[in-house]
């Protein structure tokens, strides 16, 4: 298990090494952050000012290399725009997408999961054919449609919920949380009810799936006609072997989950990271989009090496070598 | 069971199925006025000449202040709405057929060599793969345009492609790796035929269901994706029609009480996904072996 870590680790380091190298490869196409800054009446010697104090008119091996050297240090670079640490002002704005992103996960897997189950022991009940045309549609309405319908019903027309922000927060230590007050509350429920649609249906399919498939096997039969409890057969027996694959995916999935915080985030103006990306990449603010995309993938890599570990401990049968 | 015989299964499976039948349908309707938008659509919306700002922002036609022929009404640049959507579908099903053809053959390509050959190619193309997958194709998607500043439709298209081609390519490997022990690829060995016609004559066509399946989720799953990057503003360009741009502009006016301009276009687009998934839905079941039915 040790040495599968420290090779997971060593291949994360990899990908992140790949994720930077791509980000200014691109970098060299993408709109010029100098000509961006200094405005469209700025003369030529002004905006070559600019480019030489960002280190942008030498070539992209040294910018990259002078990149990788600041980065080893914690050093990310300075925005562009609000010429403040890039790192800095992304972790900033980390506790808004966590509290956000976390809770949509929790509220996901516990209802999914459940509604899963009780469809697939009663798959032809009116009650759950009913549950399955909500997942259909759980899966075919886009994010980004979801939000702004629920912002046309709640906030528009029957102006109960606040659709914009983030509401009073507190600050704790380095962590300014939303989920002490009443108003954070308020303004969670529309943007985590947008992200939680999507997954929440698409882990009640995976366990329907998955448990209709378990159900017809030979050891689940035994497993009744020993006359063990519904309770036992069901959770012990079946779904402990359903929740290997719906965990893996979960996990394999977390880049997604980032992707549709970014949406959701942009969609309520919540002060979040993928908020603050969406704004960088407008203004071509270089420095934060590669801050961003490293500790995108630092989290994702960590997501996929935890599940890995969830994944002996649910399933007794896997070793890593 | 026969080929003929197993066919005919499927069909008959299909024809008493209704939520194949009826997915199948919308997907026929939206096909069908997507290839006929000139001819059955009111306006053509991105015209310059056609369109007239006098009649902007105007409700459907049955309620007051509504302006014939606009029968959905019109957008804040007076663009007739219903043939916006028609048009705006005809995007969606341009993206989504461009990113099945081209991720799809290069995903075929590689899951089909790296699981016959195996060995570095394997190891090489898999991890390139985990990468980026595990980033997400729309994030991927997200960030390609987003620094590329967007530019034509073929650019979305290739943003949507960069992390696609990975369900083909995993899909079509494992497909590639279940089947190259079998005695028949063994007899066509044996028979000494060649790499290339191990590989599409014998190997690919019977790799293939379950790529159908994917091929038909991924139609839906491009189609949201392509909706949602043009609502961020990073998709198509603005002169040309997309679902979720249209969302987009209507959300702009989400206080004013125009739903029209968001419930309309948004209807057709999960109409259009719906239609896809149901017929996905059913294929998925009738593939799967493992499901007593």
């Amino acid at each position: 298990m040790g040495t599968y870590i420290v090779k997971r680790f060593i291949q994360g380091v990899v990908v992140l090494l790949a994720a930077s190298m791509i980000c200014f490869g691109i970098f060299q196409y993408s709109g010029d952050p100098a000509l961006n800054m200094v405005g469209q009446y700025a003369t030529f010697q002004e905006i070559n000012e600019v480019r030489e104090s960002l280190g942008l008119d030498k070539p992209v091996y040294i910018q990259y290399g002078k990149w990788l050297v600041n980065a080893l240090q914690g050093n990310f670079g300075v925005s562009y725009r609000s010429r403040v640490p890039a790192l800095g002002l992304i972790l900033e704005r980390f506790p808004a997408t966590f509290e956000l992103v976390s809770i949509a996960v929790f509220m996901a897997f516990c209802i999914g999961v459940s509604l899963g189950v009780v469809v697939a022991l009663k798959p032809n009940a009116l009650v759950n054919r009913i549950i399955m045309a909500g997942s259909l549609g759980g899966i075919s309405i886009p994010t980004f449609l979801i939000g702004t319908v629920l912002i046309m019903i709640f906030a528009a027309y029957l102006e109960v919920l606040p659709a914009f922000g983030r509401g009073d927060t507190i600050q704790i230590g380095f962590w300014r949380t939303g989920l002490l007050t009443v108003s954070g509350w308020k303004h969670l429920i529309l943007p985590a009810t947008t992200l939680v649609m999507y997954q929440l249906a698409v882990l009640l399919r995976l366990t329907r799936a998955g448990m209709r498939e378990v159900l017809t096997e030979d050891y689940i039969k035994t497993a009744w006609s020993k006359g063990l409890a519904p309770k036992t057969v069901i959770f012990k027996h079946a779904l402990r072997n359903v929740l290997i694959p719906v965990v893996t995916i979960t996990g394999l999935q977390f880049g997604e989950l980032i992707a549709f915080s970014l949406i959701t985030e942009t969609i309520f103006q919540w002060p979040g990271m993928g908020n603050l990306l969406l704004t960088s990449i407008y203004e071509t603010d270089q420095s934060v989009i590669v801050t961003y995309i490293m500790i995108a993938a630092v989290i994702i890599i960590s997501a996929n090496i935890i599940v890995d570990i969830l994944y002996a401990v649910i399933n007794p049968k896997v070793r890593y070598e | 069971m026969s080929k003929k015989q197993f066919k005919s299964k499927i069909l008959h499976g299909f024809l008493h199925d209704p939520s194949a039948l009826l997915g199948s349908m919308i997907l026929v309707v939206f096909i069908l006025a997507a290839i006929f938008a000139p001819w059955i659509t009111p306006q053509d919306p991105y015209d310059l000449t056609k369109v007239s700002l006098e009649h902007f922002l105007t409700p459907p036609i049955w309620m007051d202040g509504g302006v014939s022929p606009y029968l959905l009404g019109t957008d804040d640049q007076g663009r007739c709405i219903l043939s916006t959507i028609i048009y705006g579908c005809r995007t969606s099903l341009i993206v989504a057929t461009g990113v099945v053809l081209i991720a799809g053959s290069f995903g075929i390509l590689i899951g089909l060599l790296s699981g016959y050959y195996g060995g570095l190619l394997d190891a090489v193309s898999m991890r390139v793969a985990d990468t980026f997958y595990s980033f997400s194709t729309t994030l991927w998607a997200i960030l390609f345009l987003g620094i590329f500043q967007g530019g034509s439709i073929i650019v979305v298209i290739i943003a949507i492609c960069i992390a696609g081609w990975v369900k083909y390519g995993r899909t079509m490997r494992g497909s590639v790796l279940e089947i190259k022990d079998s005695a028949y690829i063994m007899a066509a060995k044996a028979t000494g035929a060649s790499d290339f016609r191990l590989l599409f004559k014998h190997l690919l066509p019977n790799a293939m269901p379950p790529i159908f399946v994917i091929i038909a989720v991924d139609l839906a799953v491009v189609i949201m994706l392509e909706a949602t990057l043009s609502f961020l503003g990073v998709g198509v360009p603005l002169t040309e029609p997309s679902l979720g741009m249209m969302v987009a502009i209507g959300k702009n006016y989400v206080y004013a009480g125009m739903w029209w301009m968001i419930i309309f276009p948004g209807t057709a687009l999960v109409l259009l996904v719906v239609g896809i998934n149901l017929f996905s839905d059913w294929l998925r079941e009738e593939l799967n072996p493992k499901i007593e039915r």
